[in-house]
């Protein structure tokens, strides 16, 4: 509290242009915004700046730099964006192959660097690569064998653990503990880049898309505290990690277009129209910086970027409808099933054990996915094979087609050909890797460590969809005499081309786990950069939501929330019953009086006094007390403290009392008001709209409509 | 008062360590794209088997626009009409790489886990030992896990304390970090435990 003698009594104008009071008007954490107060704030100091410009050379050069604070922000964060990114997709792919073999001629290339300086030139050793020594090799000097495998296997799991080991126990340490306070610190920062590449490295089934989005958020704040204009106002700040917020999801698809989406469908709260060129400017200059980088030696942004341009016919249609419908279900069943885990995880004993925790599930996976040539790869890779069509060179197993010796094709246009051995190998051990894929998932992501779900699900939705492409490629050959193929599908042309599948069924998958919209469809065509594949994306985005909206209107974010019980009012939830205010309004009968100041005879220890026997943050002033309900005592008799007024005029006072406190400055003159007629709908709607504080009570009423525990919203 | 300047130095420090390291690895890329290593720019083709000829990959270090079949591929095997048919199946692709980043980058971040990892050791196991010779044994109780996390300086009020009559570095430091558990401490009380919005 500010002592009484440091205040003046003087005229009106002086209020306006004093600072305000210290600490006042800063947020803690788990506070709401006041988004008109802050918008003021900011209207204020723009235009005091724009009227002091006029004075002098000095004043108009600091006006200009205001102005352009704002896009140097923009320009430092997308910078910064790109390199970390740029330095955790390198540091990924050099420690995943880690767990298999290493580089003898230079320790820090990964698999496919390595390879590249080899000098073999014959057809047959195209794939052969003497300079990469798996383990087995190099320890052991075997590479066939049943001593050799075991020795990769042992390798493989000692180093995922190592890795996970590590992560968890740089958070645990160096952040103190799991619940993060200064959650988009510098500290953060730098520990949540260094663990997720150890995390993703050590082949758990997670993405590093979402931990993406909090390093940009990180960067962004710590930009944002550089210049005043943003480090004072908590209104432009948030714009800041919006747009920070779409240059995360720019570089973790190479989509700028798709992260300004993004940030706009998932992640903003209020995201004015000038944010939206500000984000787009961010993600650009991010995509940028990752491209100069070069991280995956071909001048794109992703592992998995596909360039193929062949044509879908209407009927495969029906096949991406069917994707969709695979995607809305294994949506709601993750959902449901993660959520569930994570509530077991809060209310028993297994919460208490997270390292121990991250160490077995990292065993566990490690143990089960080796065997399987398709989960031991990273996940990354699985899907660009996978979106990747098959060419006359590939040697993959899953493009081990019987090739007819007198084709005379060009190599982008190969017919379809009946499937060989190795591609019905590929199709079980893909079934089995589906399964084990959704299920491991269920319990890795919402583990204490940085985990995105991105990669897995588009995982999930490609192996689904490549399974259905091969069917219905080799039902096409096989059976081209059918009326379904008979008019699009001409025997010795290229009718279907089981990537798309794949590229269908991951986008209905992702679609159907995080209900996004027009984002995702966005993300995917950027990601192909095939504007063909449009409606068959659309199709099977838009049936995806449909039917996992037809299980429960929660996508995996908000469920999270609502699990951890944020007090947060979700803008795309509607409020359908037919309440009035004065249901939620207090006090009701039987409660004790509102706590009220009054305009002028209040003192300071009286107030004191009222702040520490309630909880409330912010109480009604009125003119006397006598203007409630019920009619209180007038508080008699002046005591020694000084008096608190909150008129324009000081109350006439005894001549010996101490200087009266002023503190119109935090009075809000003009509070929203609702009638206790007014319908609940209606005051939810101004609440969300316009971004008010003290709307918690709100959030609990509509807990009770919805017959969950009111107590489950835990901020009072 | 000190320990104010101190922990603001810290953070400046940090802030602007963060930076420059991020902005000399985008330098360091810029350069490296400035001055490509020989072997890192290729056309590489490769040919599959075709009547008598045996397949065979070819590498050349040549621009992206004249990265093709009859620019790459030398000697060509085949003559006269064939040589169309044969080009036909093979299949070139532009490559480049930028070895210098690689490398650089991997040892940056090397270096920052293994600085990480000290703090870390650090933190775990000289830090203890440290404050028993400057406090004695009988401030370091350990309390029990709350919410799973460890809480290794549960009294951390009585070590603030008694750690404000001795003025050097080290306890300065102590200090600012003991506020700062007590403080993480108090907000998890809060938060957590009596379902309170800080105030």
């Amino acid at each position: 509290m500010v002592s009484a003698g440091a205040m003046s009594t003087s005229g009106n104008l002086m209020d306006f242009l004093d600072e305000p009071f210290p600490d006042v008007g800063t947020y803690e954490d788990f506070h709401t915004i006041d988004w008109l107060r802050e918008k003021s704030r900011d209207t204020d100091r723009h235009r005091k700046i724009t009227s002091k410009s006029k004075e002098s050379i000095w004043e108009f050069i600091k006006s200009l730099l205001d102005a352009w604070s704002g896009w140097v922000v923009m320009l430092l964060i997308g910078l910064l964006a790109g390199t970390l990114a740029g330095v955790i997709d390198l540091a990924v792919d050099w420690m995943t192959d880690l767990k298999e073999g290493v580089c003898l001629s230079a320790f820090w290339y990964s698999h496919e660097q390595c390879c590249w300086t080899s000098n073999e030139t014959t057809f047959e050793d195209r794939d052969k690569c003497p300079l990469w020594q798996k383990w087995s090799e190099l320890l052991l000097s075997q590479s066939e064998g049943a001593s050799a495998y075991i020795l990769n296997y042992l390798m493989y799991i000692l180093w995922a653990l190592l890795f996970a080991f590590l992560a968890v126990s740089l958070i645990k340490t160096i952040l103190s503990g799991f619940i993060i306070r200064g959650y988009l610190g510098k500290w953060t920062l730098l520990i949540k880049t260094v663990t997720l590449v150890l995390v993703v490295s050590s082949g758990l089934s997670l993405g590093k898309e979402g931990p993406l989005v909090h390093v940009a958020c990180c960067c962004g704040n710590f930009f944002s505290s550089l210049f005043s204009k943003y480090s004072k106002n908590e209104g432009k700040r948030r714009e800041v990690l919006s747009a920070a917020a779409a240059a995360g999801v720019s570089v973790a698809f190479g989509a700028p277009i798709g992260g300004v989406l993004f940030s706009l469908e998932e992640v903003s709260y209020y995201f004015p129209l000038k944010t939206l060129w500000r984000s787009f400017f961010a993600a650009l200059v991010a995509a940028f910086t990752l491209r100069s980088i070069n991280p995956f030696g071909n001048s794109r942004l992703v592992l998995f970027y596909v360039e193929y341009h062949t044509p879908w016919y209407m009927a495969e249609l029906f096949p991406f409808i069917l994707l969709g419908v695979f995607g809305g279900l294994w949506g709601t069943l993750f959902t449901r099933c993660n959520i569930a885990w994570c509530r077991r995880r809060k209310t028993t004993r297994l919460g208490k054990y997270p390292v121990l925790e991250v160490i077995v599930v990292t065993a566990i996976t490690a143990i089960i996915a080796y065997p399987n040539p398709y989960t031991r790869q990273s996940t990354s890779e699985l899907i660009s094979e996978l979106f990747n069509d098959c060419g006359a060179l590939e040697s993959s197993q899953l493009c081990d087609y019987i090739n007819d010796p007198n084709m005379t094709r060009p190599v982008d246009d190969i017919p379809d050909r009946p499937a060989g051995v190795g591609v019905y190998t590929a199709m079980w051990q893909l079934a089995l890797a589906l399964i084990f894929k959704i299920v491991i998932t269920i319990f890795t992501f919402g583990m204490k460590i940085p985990s995105g779900l991105f990669i897995p699900s588009m995982a999930v939705g490609a192996m689904a969809g490549r399974m259905v492409g091969i069917g219905v490629e080799q039902l096409a050959y096989h059976h081209h005499d059918w009326i379904i193929f008979r008019n699009w599908c001409r025997p010795g042309a290229d009718c279907v081309t089981p990537g798309l599948y794949a590229m269908v069924g991951a986008a209905a998958c992702l679609g159907g786990v995080t209900r996004m919209t027009v984002s995702l469809v966005v993300i995917m065509f950027e990601l192909t950069g095939g504007l063909e594949y449009i409606v068959p994306l659309m199709a099977a985005a838009v049936t995806s939501k449909w039917v996992a909206d037809a299980f429960g209107k929660e996508g995996i974010y908000e469920a999270h929330i609502h699990l951890n019980g944020y007090p947060f009012l979700d803008v795309k939830d509607e409020f359908t019953h037919r309440t009035l205010a004065t249901d939620v309004m207090r006090p009701r009968r039987g409660e004790p009086p509102l706590s009220v100041l009054t305009q002028d005879s209040m003192t300071v220890e009286d107030v004191e006094t009222l702040i520490k026997e309630t909880d409330y943050n912010g109480f009604p002033v009125v003119v006397s007390r006598d203007s409630e309900q019920n009619a209180r005592q007038r508080q008699e008799g002046i005591v020694s403290n000084s008096i608190m007024y909150f008129t324009e005029e000081p109350p006439e006072l005894p001549a010996n009392s101490p200087h009266p406190l002023k503190l119109r400055r935090i009075l809000n003159l003009s509070p929203f008001t609702v009638t206790d007629h007014t319908p609940m709908e209606t005051v939810v709607d101004i609440f969300r709209k316009l971004g008010l504080r003290q709307c918690l009570d709100v959030l609990r009423h509509m807990a009770q409509m919805a017959n969950q525990d009111p107590e489950s919203i835990m901020f009072n | 008062m000190a320990s104010l300047w101190y922990g603001g130095l810290l953070r400046l420090g940090s802030g602007f360590s963060l930076s420059c390291l991020a902005l000399s690895v985008l330098l360091f890329a810029q350069l490296t794209g400035a001055a490509k290593n020989f072997e890192d720019v290729r056309c590489k083709c490769i040919c599959p088997p075709y009547k008598e000829n045996p397949g065979h990959i070819y590498n050349k270090n040549i621009s992206q626009k004249d990265c093709d079949c009859l620019h790459v591929v030398e000697p060509m095997p085949v003559r006269g009409p064939d040589v169309e048919a044969y080009c036909l199946r093979c299949e070139c692709k532009y490559e480049e790489r930028s070895s210098v980043t690689i490398k650089v980058t991997i040892i940056i971040y090397l270096s920052i886990l293994g600085l990480l990892l000290l703090y870390m050791v650090y933190l775990t196991l000289v830090e203890p030992i440290l404050k028993r010779r400057l406090f004695g044994h009988s401030q370091l109780l350990q309390s029990d896990d709350d919410v799973g996390d460890h809480q290794p300086f549960a009294n951390a009020h009585d070590v603030l304390a008694r750690s404000r009559s001795r003025a050097n570095v080290l306890n300065k430091v102590e200090y600012a970090q003991q506020r700062w558990k007590l403080q993480v401490q108090e907000q998890r009380k809060s938060v957590f435990d009596r379902h309170v919005v800080l105030s």
